[in-house]
């Protein structure tokens, strides 16, 4: 039997190494396979669209084997609509990870959390790993928990906008009262804020825009790997406290020059 | 009269194969849907449209946050 790591992510019964979870939009397929090495991701989120027939290049030959698909339901604007995607994702033929995105809103692309809940429930019962998106609600996160899903991707600010943790509050509650993996997802800009959802207790971080829009690509996906474990290893460790007031030396002061 | 993907085709009467190969789709890399119900790929060739049909025929493709 393989030795299991000491710190890995388990999401739905599979075991990842890696923490980050990379997207696959906004950028040339060219770019795809370095940014998955340089990021060290073990899954990519990639969508389902209609094929087109004068383009002939396949996604799945750009993403390095072994890797694990995360499609997503992006387009869907009902649980409805979401489960239609997530059955042609699955038949498409890489795995039973569905990544449920329901967005009613076209302006912010929030996502609408009470049909998240009911594609989540019919996805689990279908036995879909299902991976819901959501606006961060512990009400929420407790009922997607119920309806079965394998870990909860709560949004740290609107999609594309690297804004960062605005939503850090609700996050850490989410992180400290729902017993499952809770991924940011969206609005994660950089590496720094990475580093800093991790070290809120975060199980993984998901980012895609903040790497399609940085100057190299592939260097700021190494950038978020990094970031990425070290934040991890800072939660693991426990951050040490911050005094209220005044200062506390951390070395012995010196007496004997006032004796 | 058949709608693949919205384009109205006269494909009445073929098969599921026959029309992923007329228009160019790469068999392996798509998902067939018929009036909204999964279309098995082991199917495709014995399953012909008839007129009204509507099918999906889908890939994946980039996306993310």
């Amino acid at each position: 039997m393989a030795q299991k790591n000491e710190d890995s992510l388990v999401i739905g019964g599979h075991e990842f190494t890696s923490r980050f979870i990379l997207g696959s939009g906004k950028y040339s397929l060219e770019l795809i396979k370095a940014a998955v090495e340089d990021a060290g991701a073990q899954m990519v989120t990639v969508a389902v669209r209609r094929a087109n027939t004068k383009e002939h290049e396949n996604i799945l030959d750009y993403i390095p084997s072994g890797v694990t698909l995360l499609p997503n339901t992006s387009g869907a604007r009902t649980a409805d609509e979401a489960v239609r995607i997530a059955r042609l994702a699955r038949e498409l033929g890489c795995g039973d990870f569905v990544k449920i995105e329901i967005m009613r809103d076209t302006k912010y692309l929030l996502p609408d959390n009470a049909e998240t809940i009911k594609a989540t429930e019919q996805l689990a019962k279908e036995g879909f790993i299902v991976m819901p998106y959501m606006y961060p609600d512990l009400n929420v996160a407790r009922d997607l928990a119920s309806a079965g899903a394998a870990a909860v991707m709560p949004l740290a600010a609107p999609i594309g906008s690297n804004k960062g943790l605005v939503t850090k509050e609700f996050i850490q509650i989410l992180i400290d009262e729902i017993d499952l993996p809770i991924i940011v997802d969206a609005g994660i800009g950089s590496p720094a804020q990475a580093c800093e959802a991790m070290q809120m207790g975060a199980a993984a971080v998901m980012a895609n825009t903040a790497l399609a829009t940085a100057g190299n690509l592939p260097l700021m996906a190494s950038a978020f790997r990094d970031a990425i474990a070290a934040g991890r290893k800072a939660y693991r460790a426990g951050l040490g406290r911050v005094l209220r007031r005044g200062a506390e030396a951390s070395d012995p002061l010196t007496g004997f020059l006032h004796d | 009269m058949v709608r693949i993907n919205g384009e109205p085709r006269e494909a009445a009467g073929q098969s599921v194969a026959e029309i992923l190969v007329a228009a160019g789709y790469d068999r392996r890399a798509v998902a067939v849907e018929r009036n909204g119900a999964i279309l098995a790929k082991a199917d495709y060739d014995t399953t012909r449209l008839v007129d009204g049909d509507v099918v999906e025929v889908v890939c994946f493709m980039g996306g993310g946050c």
